[in-house]
């Protein structure tokens, strides 16, 4: 019997997905535990006991956790000294020169490092990686030891166009570690060999300022697991969708944030590849905010140009999941101008909708749907303490029926729909800017709220089909469970295609392959396959954005990358620009080792499933919908069979997720247990 | 009420319907926007996002609605531009629109700001009939005249600052007209870039075409009217609410230019803000006289800084013509604000229009001190250096871009080294500019010691030194606050001046016009160094918080004696 468990630590529930395999077949657990906030070791371990297992008995589990995450949100990092180039010890609390909305002259920005822990010494490599001034080795050390009696608990080697030459970098690491042993010396061309140095520097930052708090988290979790007899591997996710071991993970600690929402798309992925399907745009609502990606082809778009927070870009390769300020407690109100309006503000979960009985006394989305009929009221999981119907139905004449002139149905009705509106404006930008039409795509939805307006959504959309899949709510823990182990490495060249050598190019690629085979190999236990893609960033002379173009190996001429290019700049800007010269800016290899696939069908188990689809109904409920009310049945997903098929109106209700089927639209169950919707 | 399907047009429209073609409305504005950057060839479209897009009335011009990624700036111009190319239609004196065809004009006097910004406009139609207008303008980083990138400093009249396009159909019936595009591209310096940026200019158009009439096949025409009309109402009460909520009376400001590139002296931007019951009227009558230099502002320039300004203060109040209807703007004929052919503008939307909103801000902060801050750097810092690269054997022009402080206020100490008020647009990074052109930077910090001491302190300014290595190029600034800081408020005290410094060997020299100068000339080895402004301080420095002075002291942003001759404390 072999035993792996994926466990995702979110902001409220600890969830987990455990598979027992042995010769006979796969058998799947589950629980769901409250997060520990002070230290979510204790939340993993309760988990596991849930699910009736014990850490003794398991052979791996691969944990995703918000730690660092929480940990640069909240600004709760370790104390970072910074090295850098004299003159240049203010780039990371500079930027480059912004301000956090278009409109307003406020706001404010901590940076990372605070000022007197960021030192100069003299040194300087020109853009050509020649040196200009040699390394100050003497102030090297001298800063070192001024950092460590300041008491930082780690330090970033941050020198300019280190990504063209590294080794004053390098040198200084040596340097710093001689007077310092130290685990935690980020060097910024370590994480990132590309140019922008305020981008570099940060990510560096963002790394060393989470390294020690990933570092003991870990130890700490990996102390409790042993002392409840854990014995074998921990994998860690990574914002790129893969998964490091806990040993190595970090040593590149900026990698793991955001790799809450990276885990849910490659859920995403993996359930669209054993249901035969290729391009999804991924919906993750919850409660403040909603999580949109794009997957084409099978495989998720990735970006190296995201954000955690403003002034924190992080220019590492990650799942290219969008956030939008939009959730179930998203507030609705009527502004000065009369006119109904859904955000910017939340209600977020404290207080919450009205409904969770935690204070909250505005309308939300949430309590939309509950006054609708699509949303249970007695089987609601966030509720302190229980508020009636009718007191939210009052909210609701109050702040926003009356003052309209329409019902308490239409405007909940309103609330919804134009919450809708926002969000497909967002998944918009996200596809359409990136020459995706939305109509090729399907809709997968997950997160507590996704499925509810997923139906909805879709059709404000044009999309034709909705996908939920089988776990709505434990959709980041199967992803634990099904992403592979990854690597990814980049190498700035930033010139015409004409004048690259194509030696280098080979040389470059190659030494990425082999870096990243060497890591991903340490884990071959896992790997039933492994898969190295490359490809370069491009762009025409003349422009800053880059696109993407896959490249099949090292070995690849100069023409077959300028027709690459040209075919990827048609297809996202339908302009043919010939007259222009195109210029190779960055080399990206990813070295991929590919997991088994998991047995998705046994998520629901099978000894649920009723005959027929008419014997899995729990009752009836009356539902609004397209202007009036309607008695829907109300279906218990678990008990519906494979091959069933359900017609809107309708409700389909299970332990995570409600999910609403609109009229005229129908459901079907497919062949490993997906809901797949005909909007 | 049906949600799948579109309301019969007699109905009266329900609060949802509006709702929806509101955001749908802006949701076609903000593909275009983005449309426009991903494809532009210009950094300054681009990378900077120095462009907008938006939707127009068919009759009057007026604004429909606008992206939200669009340079704050154009906020109020296209409204302007489109309602003169509608009048000189009228007129005979430009051809009737048909579908597929996209006018270009970049005429300042015809709405526009400098002759940089090029708008595209389009004509959309449904069944035969006129609809509405798209419009977008974007900055193009040549168009003739004296200096390359046309921010020439000493320019006296228009011809002298570029190529002058009233609106001309560059497409007809959605072919480009290659003898238009012959007469700009030989008119115009790298040319050979500007093919691409065209494309995308009009390309964005398309999309804004194509998405429209999606809205327009789900709801109608006439249903589509009805709500734009509605919607602009509801942003004016929406504004009104805003304005009610300010004390009646009548509000004074000034703020000065350094000076106009040629003569040496301050230009005056005088405002009074007459505030009763539900409208603000704007009043800069008693500003200077048209000034010789490039520092003239045209009126659409003047109306625009205004809505940005208010627009800062109130930034939740949606964009369209709607919301401007409570405030009034005098035309301030036989001032500066109010340029006529042939004065030279180019330093109107860089400059003057920060210098416009700024008189806004210290107006209404005597009104609403809670809503606006003390003055911010409100200057975009434009440092150009061309030249002949001796390596690459090309010559090259730079643009280096900074911001500034930002001012204090109610709720916190002013941000570090934003954006300009106009500005979207980051700076480039120092690694990308040394792979691009033959210089060195010796320094790019935070500026000590210049944000404006008060009960919140200003944000701070920058300082960067960038050595030439090799030719010899010439040098032109155009930057502002460099005789006066950014001013302090309710007692605060203003912000550091903008400062230009040229080192040739031992010798410092410093423009004539402090902030603005043209063609200096530099050789290898000079260096430029450049301090730009920290931003206003708010409140009285003695009340402000020990702590953070004595933080603001460990961090060496003010030196200890600074701190006590600011705050009279050291923490």
């Amino acid at each position: 019997m072999r035993r792996v468990a994926g466990i995702d630590v979110g902001g409220t529930f600890t969830d987990l997905l455990l598979t027992e395999q042995d010769g006979t077949g796969v058998a799947v657990k589950l629980a769901k535990v409250p997060t520990s906030i002070a230290n979510q070791a204790v939340g993993v371990v309760k988990a596991i006991e849930a699910a009736g297992a014990s850490p003794a008995d398991l052979d791996l589990i691969i944990h995703g956790t918000t730690a660092t995450t929480n940990a640069v949100l909240e600004r709760k990092v370790a104390k970072v000294g910074l090295i850098t180039t004299e003159g240049f010890r203010d780039i990371l609390e500079l930027g480059r020169r912004t301000r956090p909305r278009a409109y307003g002259m406020t706001g404010t920005f901590e940076p990372l490092i605070e000022r007197p822990c960021r030192r100069e010494v003299a040194e300087r490599m020109n853009a050509q990686g020649d040196v200009v001034t040699p390394l100050d080795e003497a102030a090297v050390k001298r800063e070192a030891e001024a950092l460590v009696a300041a008491g930082c608990e780690a330090v970033v080697i941050h020198f300019l166009h280190s990504y063209a030459n590294a080794a004053h970098e390098i040198r200084a690491g040596e340097i710093v570690r001689s007077v310092w042993p130290n685990a935690y010396v980020t060097l910024g061309h370590e994480l990132l060999s590309e140019y922008r140095e305020y981008e570099r520097g940060t990510t560096a930052s963002v790394n060393a300022a989470v390294q020690p708090i990933l570092d003991r988290y870990v130890q700490h979790l990996q102390g409790d697991l042993s002392a409840k007899g854990f014995r074998r591997d921990l994998l860690v996710m990574n914002g790129n969708g893969g998964t490091v071991p806990a040993t190595l993970v970090a040593r590149e600690a900026a990698k793991t944030v955001m790799s809450g929402p990276a885990s849910g798309v490659m859920a995403a992925a993996a359930t669209l590849s054993q249901s035969g399907l290729t391009n999804a745009i991924t919906y993750d609502m919850g409660g403040t905010s909603t999580d949109v990606a794009l997957i084409h082809g099978g495989v998720p778009e990735v970006s190296a140009e995201l954000t955690i927070d403003y002034g924190l870009p992080i220019h590492l390769p990650m799942v290219d999941v969008r956030t939008v300020g939009a959730g179930g407690g998203s507030i609705a109100s009527v502004n000065t101008a009369g006119m109904l309006q859904v955000g910017p503000h939340s209600a977020g979960s404290e207080p919450g909708p009205i409904c969770y009985g935690r204070g909250g006394t505005r309308p939300t989305i949430t309590d939309a749907n509950l006054i609708l009929g699509r949303l249970d009221p007695d089987r609601l999981t966030a509720v302190q303490s229980k508020v009636s119907l009718d007191d939210i139905r009052a909210i609701f004449e109050g702040d926003l029926a009356t003052p309209l002139g329409m019902s308490v149905e239409e405007v909940a009705a309103a609330v919804i729909r134009l919450g809708n509106v926002h969000m497909s404006g967002a998944i918009r930008m996200v596809s359409l800017s990136r020459g995706y039409d939305p109509r090729d795509f399907v809709l997968f939805a997950f997160g507590g709220a996704g499925p509810l307006h997923a139906v909805a959504l879709a059709r404000e959309l044009g999309i034709p089909e909705v996908l939920v899949p089988a776990r709505p709510g434990l959709t980041n823990a199967l992803g634990c469970l099904v992403a592979d182990l990854r690597q990814d490495r980049v190498n700035t060249v930033n010139k015409p295609l004409d004048q690259v050598d194509m030696d280098e190019v080979k040389r470059l690629m190659t030494a990425q392959r082999d870096s990243a085979l060497a890591v991903v190999e340490e884990e071959k236990a896992e790997i039933e396959e492994t898969v190295v893609i490359h490809g370069a960033d491009m762009q025409f002379r003349g422009q800053t954005h880059l696109i993407r173009v896959p490249l099949a190996s090292p070995d690849v001429t100069r023409e077959d990358i300028q027709a690459a290019f040209e075919k990827a700049y048609f297809h996202r800007f339908q302009v043919r620009l010939p007259e222009i010269r195109a210029v190779l800016v960055n080399l990206v290899t990813s070295v991929i080792g590919r997991r088994r696939a998991f047995p998705l069908s046994s998520l629901l188990a099978s000894a649920d499933r009723k005959a027929s689809a008419a014997e899995a109904v729990m009752g009836e409920r009356q539902v609004h919908a397209d202007g009036r009310w309607w008695p829907a049945k109300v279906y218990a997903r678990d008990a519906l069979p494979i091959g069933a098929s359900v017609t809107g109106p309708a409700v389909i209700q299970q332990i995570d997720a409600t999910t609403v089927i609109e009229p005229g639209a129908t459901a079907t169950v497919d062949a490993i247990g997906n809901l797949r919707v005909k909007v | 009420m049906n949600l799948h399907s579109p309301p019969p047009e007699t109905k009266a429209l329900d609060a949802l319907t509006l709702a929806v073609i509101q955001a749908g409305l802006q949701q076609v504005c903000n593909e275009m926007d983005i449309a426009f950057s991903r494809s532009a060839f210009s950094p300054v479209i681009a990378e900077a996002d120095d462009r907008a897009d938006g939707i127009y009335d068919r009759d009057t011009g007026a604004l429909i609605s606008q992206g939200e990624f669009g340079l704050p700036v154009f906020v109020g111009t296209m409204q302007h531009s489109t309602g003169h190319i509608i009048r000189l239609i009228g007129e005979g004196r430009a051809g009737k629109p048909e579908p597929g065809d996209i006018y270009i004009v970049n005429d300042p006097y015809l709405g526009g700001t400098h002759l940089m910004d090029v708008r595209f406009a389009k004509p959309v139609f449904v069944d035969g009939q006129l609809f509405c207008w798209l419009q977008n303008t974007g900055h193009w980083p040549d168009i003739g005249g004296m200096v390359p990138g046309g921010f020439s400093a000493h320019a006296t009249e228009v011809e002298q600052e570029g190529l002058r396009l009233p609106p001309v159909k560059l497409f007809k019936r959605g072919e480009m007209d290659a003898e238009i595009f012959a007469i700009i591209s030989s008119n115009i310096r790298i040319a050979d870039q500007r093919i691409g940026d065209i494309k995308a200019q009009a390309a964005a158009l398309l999309v804004g075409e194509t998405r429209l009439m999606d809205l327009v096949a789900k709801y109608g025409a006439a249903t589509l009217d009805a709500a734009i009309a509605q919607i602009r109402a509801r942003s004016a009460e929406r504004m009104r609410a805003e304005i009610r909520a300010i004390p009646d009376g009548i509000y004074k400001a000034e703020s000065f230019v350094d000076s106009d590139g040629v003569v040496n002296e301050p230009l005056r931007i005088a405002l009074t803000v007459t505030k009763t019951g539900e409208t603000m009227q704007f009043d800069f009558s008693e500003s200077s006289p048209p000034c010789q230099g490039p520092m003239n502002s045209v009126f659409a320039t003047t109306c625009s800084s205004v809505y940005l300004g208010v627009k800062h203060i109130f930034p939740d109040v949606p964009i369209n013509s709607g919301a401007f209807e409570p405030l009034t703007i005098l035309k301030p004929e036989g001032t500066f604000l109010d340029a006529q052919y042939p004065r030279p503008v180019s330093g109107c939307a860089a400059e003057v229009s920060q210098r416009i909103a700024e008189a806004v801000f210290l107006a209404l902060v005597q009104a609403i001190p809670d809503k606006v801050t003390a003055a911010p750097a409100g200057t975009s810092g434009n440092f150009a250096l061309g030249g002949f690269d001796p390596v690459k054997k090309a010559g090259y022009v730079m643009y280096q871009i900074t911001g500034g402080g930002y001012g204090g206020n109610a709720g916190h100490d002013g941000l570090t080294n934003g954006c300009s008020t106009i500005g979207i647009s980051k700076t480039a990074p120092v690694e990308v500019m040394e792979q691009y052109y033959p210089v060195l930077f010796r320094r790019f910090a935070l500026r000590e010691g210049s944000g404006g001491a008060g009960k919140a302190r200003g944000g701070f300014g920058v300082h960067y030194e960038v050595e030439l290595l090799r030719g010899e190029a010439r040098a032109s600034f155009v930057m502002d606050h460099g005789r006066f800081g950014p001013p302090g408020v309710l007692g605060g005290k203003d912000g550091a001046p903008n400062i230009v410094k040229i080192h040739r060997g031992a010798e410092t020299t410093i423009p004539e016009h402090l902030s603005k100068d043209q063609g200096l000339r530099i050789r290898a080895g000079d260096r430029v160094e450049v301090m730009t402004p920290g931003g206003g301080g708010y409140g009285d420095p003695a009340k402000r918080d020990a702590a953070d002075i004595a933080r603001d002291v460990a961090r060496g942003y003010y030196t200890a004696a600074e701190a006590e001759a600011l705050w009279g404390r050291r923490g």
